[in-house]
């Protein structure tokens, strides 16, 4: 079977089976499965809120299904997007609360480059151990995690500390916010969706058109044949870890600047881990990537409405955990294709 | 230096030292599954998961049946079904293991959360449903010192011993452990001797789940007596690291889970000190010793401490 075709079955038919199991889970805790999925596609798409709630939910997915999957293009498995968009977001929310004197036309972009600086810096930190020591990014990269995690927390505790209540950071200012692109309701859709579409059009080029990309994709495809080819594997680990952290850091940027203005606990609320299916279920392409975050952006705003009528949210976690697994064992999926061709 | 005295006084007090022991032994059962399923060649991180689901079946049957050790079974039996997905999609399918394993992560968190609200009625925790108790050892109890750290301790931690016992006795001087290092090392040849690749594999796998699920049970219904969401808390990845800087012995594993045991006690013994007075908001910074003492580890030692050769490597016959 074709190559394309493959590439774009095995992600749809794994969800389709994630979908199937989880049928079965709902009926086993005596709900009813399309009353369950009615009430998941309502919360998505049901009302004007509920689609400008899903853009924005996918909006970050977008930005950290991109810097998963450019890791993976580049041989690195970045577990690491969630500290990394923690970190870039506390620390642009930290210079941009006083960014008040500023134009929007600098401090937009100035504080998205501030959080994408420090997401660069904090995985290249797992990037530069691998290369050196050979510190498997896994491991570093989840206790970067809890450490970005614990360092948050200090921050709104205590330096970054505002009034009482649950523990935040101030405000940021006005000119840095993100413009409005739509107003439902209490509900405001910002710029945000606009930024990750074009990131994930900038990595495509980049991953395709250009020597840098060329090189990444070839230490990822085969790291021996590229360093006998020239390439250095060490300098592009580190620069591949960096990107994807840029990008992981822009997600806290879009979060922080578009949807909470100010740093607080659940900004990241594992979105870097979502970031993982979204990048297996894409293929690890910016475009494949938009659908998937779509995807799973949707499941994840239905949820809400699932909950109502008495299906855990965490049912989404399952279904995305079976995804994950069926993708990376894909041949299980290849197998039930390539039986039922042989059967007709 | 009254940092200084604060210091010395953790390292002279008992407590630190039972902290330390009780801190470890999730961890020394973890990364002895970690070391089961790396020797025959399958890299294993879903222990954090495995931990978790561990953790939420052994509160579950304790609370059904009524005894602990009925739960402490169970937490095995879920730990053994879990690994062996992971065994299934790795072994069988020759998946990529790394995603495998985080997949199955997602799943135990999936699960535990999911079941919270039909089996107990109440999202986030339970409440408390019975633990293990700690056995008193006379004639230990009475000693100075030694007695105030293991005179009265969870016979979890006396378990956690033990099976590092086992488990170097069986790795090492057994043709069961033969067979499985050989496998890790060069499945090739071991197949040309007519060692049963898949099947060790599958040995290693699903005995790595069993540790995870111990260690699981260990942390609910050995520690606290009840479950939280998402309570193992990265320490399946800290196991990780302890097998590697353990450099996959089960020895090794032992020491170095002591060394992330006693940063933890050290981190909290800190926090707690009366001579330096740790705000509330400092508190956190404390509580990132044994992570970055994790980086640290596995940054140093991982170059000195070799894998084995096949690990991570789907065997594929004839391939």
């Amino acid at each position: 079977m074709n190559k394309k075709v493959m590439a774009i079955l095995v992600p749809v038919i794994s969800v389709l089976i994630a979908l199937a199991i989880s049928t079965i889970v709902i009926i086993l805790i005596g709900k009813n499965p399309i009353d369950a999925y009615s009430a998941l596609i309502r919360g998505s798409f049901g009302s004007k809120q509920a689609i400008a709630d899903t853009v924005i939910k996918t909006t970050p997915l977008i930005l950290t299904g991109l810097a998963v999957g450019f890791g993976f293009r580049a041989g690195v498995f970045n577990i690491g997007a969630e500290g990394q968009m923690v970190m870039g977001a506390l620390i642009a929310a930290t210079f941009a609360s006083n960014f008040g004197s500023l134009p929007p036309l600098i401090a937009i972009p100035l504080t998205m480059l501030i959080a994408m600086l420090v997401g660069a810096g904090y995985a290249a930190i797992a990037g530069f151990l691998k290369a050196k020591t050979g510190a498997h990014e896994v491991v570093t990269t989840i206790m970067l995690n809890s450490i970005a995690g614990n360092f948050a927390s200090y921050m709104v505790n205590g330096p970054l500390k505002v009034s009482s209540g649950t523990p935040k950071s101030p405000e940021i200012a006005d000119s840095a916010q993100l413009p409005v692109l739509m107003k439902v309701g209490a509900i405001e859709m910002s710029a945000g969706i606009i930024i990750a579409i074009i990131a994930a059009i900038i990595m495509y080029i980049l991953l395709n058109k250009s020597t840098a990309g060329y090189e990444i994709k070839a230490v990822g495809f085969n790291p021996y044949a590229a360093e006998y080819g020239g390439i250095s594997v060490s300098k592009n680990v580190v620069l591949a870890m960096a990107i994807s952290g840029a990008l992981a850091g822009l997600a806290g940027a879009t979060e922080l600047m578009g949807v909470h203005h100010r740093f607080l606990g659940e900004l990241s609320g594992g979105k870097g881990f979502d970031g993982i299916s979204i990048a297996l279920i894409g293929q690890n392409n910016p475009i494949g990537i938009i659908f998937a975050a779509f995807l799973i952006g949707s499941l994840r705003t239905g949820s809400n409405e699932m909950q109502f009528i008495g299906v855990p949210k965490h049912m989404v976690m399952i279904i995305q955990g079976i995804v994950i697994f069926l993708v990376a064992a894909d041949r299980i999926v290849r197998t039930i294709l390539i039986r039922k061709r042989v059967a007709k | 230096m009254r940092i200084v005295e604060a210091i010395f006084l953790v390292f002279i007090n008992p407590l630190f030292y039972k902290i330390a022991l009780t801190a470890a032994t999730p961890l020394i059962f973890a990364s002895l599954g970690g070391v089961y399923s790396e020797i025959t060649g399958v890299v294993n991180i879903a222990l954090e998961g495995i931990m978790l689901l561990g953790a939420f079946t052994s509160v579950v049957f304790t609370w059904l049946t009524g005894n602990v050790w009925i739960g402490v079974l169970m937490a095995v039996v879920s730990g053994v079904a879990l690994a062996w997905l992971h065994a299934w999609g790795s072994i069988k399918w020759a998946g990529n293991q790394v995603v495998l394993g985080t997949a199955l992560i997602l799943i135990a968190q999936g699960i535990t959360g999911f079941l919270m609200e039909p089996i107990f009625g109440k999202p986030g925790q339970t409440d408390f449903v019975g633990k293990v108790e700690e056995i008193k050892i006379p004639g230990i109890a009475e000693i100075p010192f030694i007695g105030k750290v293991i005179g009265e301790i969870s016979p979890f931690v006396y378990m956690a011993f033990a099976a590092v016992a086992f488990s170097w006795w069986l790795i090492y001087k057994t043709n069961l452990g033969l067979r499985m290092r050989s496998v890790g090392e060069n499945p090739e040849a071991a197949d040309t001797l007519g060692i049963n690749v898949y099947g060790i594999r599958y040995f290693g796998v699903l005995m790595s789940g069993v540790w995870a699920g111990l260690a699981g049970a260990y942390l609910s219904v050995g520690e606290v007596g009840l479950f939280k969401e998402l309570m193992s808390g990265g320490r399946g990845f800290i196991a990780l690291a302890a097998m590697i800087l353990g450099k996959y012995n089960p020895v090794g594993a032992l020491l170095a889970s002591l060394l992330f045991g006693a940063s933890t006690a050290f981190a909290n013994q800190m926090q707690s000190s009366s001579l330096i007075h740790v705000s509330d908001t400092v508190k956190p910074l404390f509580d990132m010793i044994p992570f970055i003492l994790t980086i640290i580890v596995v940054a140093g030692f991982v170059g000195k401490s070799r894998p084995p050769k096949a690990d991570g490597v789907p065997y594929e016959k004839g391939a």
